[in-house]
């Protein structure tokens, strides 16, 4: 059973790793510009797609990740000249509508340009094996790998964010974006920056799940929810806020699926246990969510409106 | 919208649609019912949310669950042997409500982007609720035995009395909605859209008003979810994909927010649009996509404000 805890939780930490790297640039623009991007998740699938691409291209997944990183930067730059720019201030049902559009037009010519079939990319040799933990208990080195790139990343933006000139501003951005722009600061520049950073996280957490997922064009509205979950949960504009968020949502999620069923079995027989588990794993992030919501209506690290 | 012309734009959309058999009949084009029965259940739908969205303030993401509780309702009532279609609608409007009731009151705690996310992901809870339901058929959902029964007869499994019935439903509904509007209550709801904190030192408590509205529109919504049910004849979670919330929204917006029949023409539009661009491609979202990136930019205030430019007023 602790063996099973254990695997569940390391499970959990790798999703919970990914959802903070979807979360995090959207958390930025949502906190800096007042901007709602349903466009993210699809950035998430275009990196997973363009891995497969760039990875059949040069024989190495390892190019094509780093050849993805640049490619969704490029990408979020042209989307944000194109489009964004001319939404920021306009009200949010006006964002919702265009990038709602924005999503359909990006699923449709994805499946138009690789097909509607699901693509997989195999994993690099030397992250195949697994390594063991615990007494028989064996862990995929390239699950580890996720969280380790995962956790890096979130140290290095959390060294941007706490101690560089660009981190400060954004900070400033988030609490009082009026008062940054009176101070001298290109908003509209710093806002460019921090949307095709996002993307390009967005596009590197779905170019290293692509190896242990099938790529298809689904994949992205499943984490978007979730991400938008996750900013709830921990505060909208706080990196902070985002990194707890996607590894309690993580956990939980993974965790829940596991462990509700078995839990309910303790208390009612089986065949009702599994029906009952099943039917209330999916629902338990948004229970959590709910609950905190109640408790603090900004979210764990926001700040009051 | 003045009232007078609100007045005309409703009697020419219900009038058109009251006369439609009869065209489809001349035409022979009997699948014309079929497609306006579609149009007529969102309509319904996107009239509970413009009342929420257009009077409120409310951008709620999250309305095709309603939909959902509703085409359930018809489901899994008939599994228990219940086909009577007042009996249907009873209990799609006794499930939404405390659904509303709970997830309106964790929304509104919040509002603007904070607002919009809750109540997707509320939504996406319901979905995946369903999906997970494997009693009735889980992600691949559960075909009818049956259209609902009228007064013990299986009146609906005619397509025209089912059309005829659905236009009824959503005549009286807009009625419902209008006379709400322009009550006491209604007007106390946009007071509180403009300017929710007037409103609360001028004695009224926001909250209450928002979330009863936000009930009573959920409620409307899984009317339609019932004769979308009914339509279809097959139920499944797809039905309350978050898409369909989006759809929803886009509704309401081409047909120009706070004004209820607005939200019936903005119905009519979209859901014509995508049966013409399905017709010559099989990749329709991505123009209908394209359509809607184009009108938002083309236009500074909107998509409402285009309409009113294209209309020459001011």
């Amino acid at each position: 059973m602790t063996n099973l805890l254990l695997l569940q939780l390391l499970n959990g930490l790798q999703f919970g790793v990914l959802l903070f790297l979807i979360a995090a640039g959207l958390t930025l623009v949502f906190g800096i510009m007042d901007f709602v991007n349903l466009a993210h998740g699809v950035i998430y699938m275009i990196g997973a797609y363009l891995v497969v691409t760039f990875a059949g291209m040069t024989g190495s997944y390892g190019l094509g990740l780093l050849l993805t990183l640049p490619a969704t930067l490029l990408i979020g730059l042209v989307l944000e000249f194109l489009i964004f720019r001319h939404l920021y201030d306009r009200s949010h049902l006006d964002q919702v509508l265009a990038t709602f559009g924005l999503v359909m037009v990006i699923t449709e010519a994805v499946e138009m340009i690789w097909g509607a079939a699901p693509l997989t990319v195999s994993m690099p040799e030397a992250l195949s094996g697994s390594v063991p933990l615990i007494g028989p208990l064996r862990y995929p080195v390239f699950r580890l790998a996720i969280i380790a790139a995962g956790l890096l990343t979130a140290l290095g933006l959390w060294l941007v964010i706490t101690r560089t000139r660009i981190g400060m501003r954004l900070r400033a951005g988030a609490s009082n974006r009026a008062m940054l722009s009176a101070l001298g600061v290109d908003v509209r520049k710093l806002f460019t920056l921090i949307f095709a950073f996002g993307a390009m996280l967005a596009g590197f957490a779905g170019a290293m799940v692509a190896p242990i997922l099938a790529v298809d064009t689904g994949m992205g509205e499943s984490v978007l929810i979730l991400a938008f979950v996750v900013i709830v949960i921990g505060g909208i504009g706080s990196i902070k806020g985002a990194f707890a968020g996607a590894l309690l949502v993580g956990v939980v999620d993974t965790v829940g699926r596991v462990f509700g069923p078995i839990l309910l079995k303790a208390v009612m027989d089986p065949s009702a246990a599994a029906q009952a588990g099943r039917t209330l794993a999916p629902m338990l992030v948004y229970i959590l969510m709910a609950l905190i919501l109640a408790v603090r209506p900004a979210g764990l690290f926001g700040q009051k409106s | 919208m003045s009232p007078r012309l609100r007045n005309i734009a409703a009697l020419v959309i219900f009038g058109g649609f009251a006369l439609l058999p009869l065209l489809a009949g001349m035409l022979g084009e009997s699948f014309l019912i079929v497609i306006a029965t579609r149009i007529l259940a969102f309509a319904i739908a996107a009239l509970a949310l413009d009342l929420i969205l257009g009077y409120g303030g409310m951008v709620s993401f999250g309305h095709a669950a309603y939909l959902g509780i509703g085409a359930y309702a018809v489901a899994i009532l008939q599994r228990a042997g219940i086909t009577d279609l007042t009996l249907h609608l009873l209990a799609a409007i006794v499930a939404a409500a405390p659904f509303a009731l709970v997830t309106g009151a964790i929304s509104l705690r919040t509002r603007g982007v904070y607002f919009i996310m809750i109540t997707l992901a509320f939504a996406q809870m319901a979905y995946f609720f369903f999906v997970s339901l494997s009693t009735y058929g889980g992600d691949d959902g559960v075909t009818l035995a049956a259209r609902s029964t009228l007064l013990g007869q299986p009146l609906l499994e005619s397509d025209r009395v089912l059309f005829y019935v659905t236009l009824g439903l959503l005549i009286v509904l807009y009625l419902l909605a209008l006379r709400i509007t322009q009550s006491r209550f209604g007007r106390v709801l946009t007071g509180t859209r403009e300017n929710p904190v007037r409103m609360q030192a001028i004695g009224y408590s926001p909250f209450r008003f928002q979330l009863t509205a936000y009930v009573i529109s959920g409620c409307m919504a899984a009317v339609a979810g019932v004769m979308l049910a009914n339509q279809t004849e097959f139920v499944s979670p797809a039905l309350m994909n978050w898409h369909r919330s989006g759809e929803l929204i886009v509704m309401v917006v081409l047909g120009g927010i706070g004004n209820l029949i607005g939200a019936v023409g903005g119905a009519v539009i979209a859901l014509l649009l995508e049966e013409f661009l399905s017709r010559f491609s099989e990749h329709w979202p991505l123009f209908f996509g394209l359509i809607l990136i184009g009108v938002v930019l083309a236009s500074r205030d909107g998509v409402s404000g285009l309409i009113r430019r294209i209309g020459g007023a001011k």
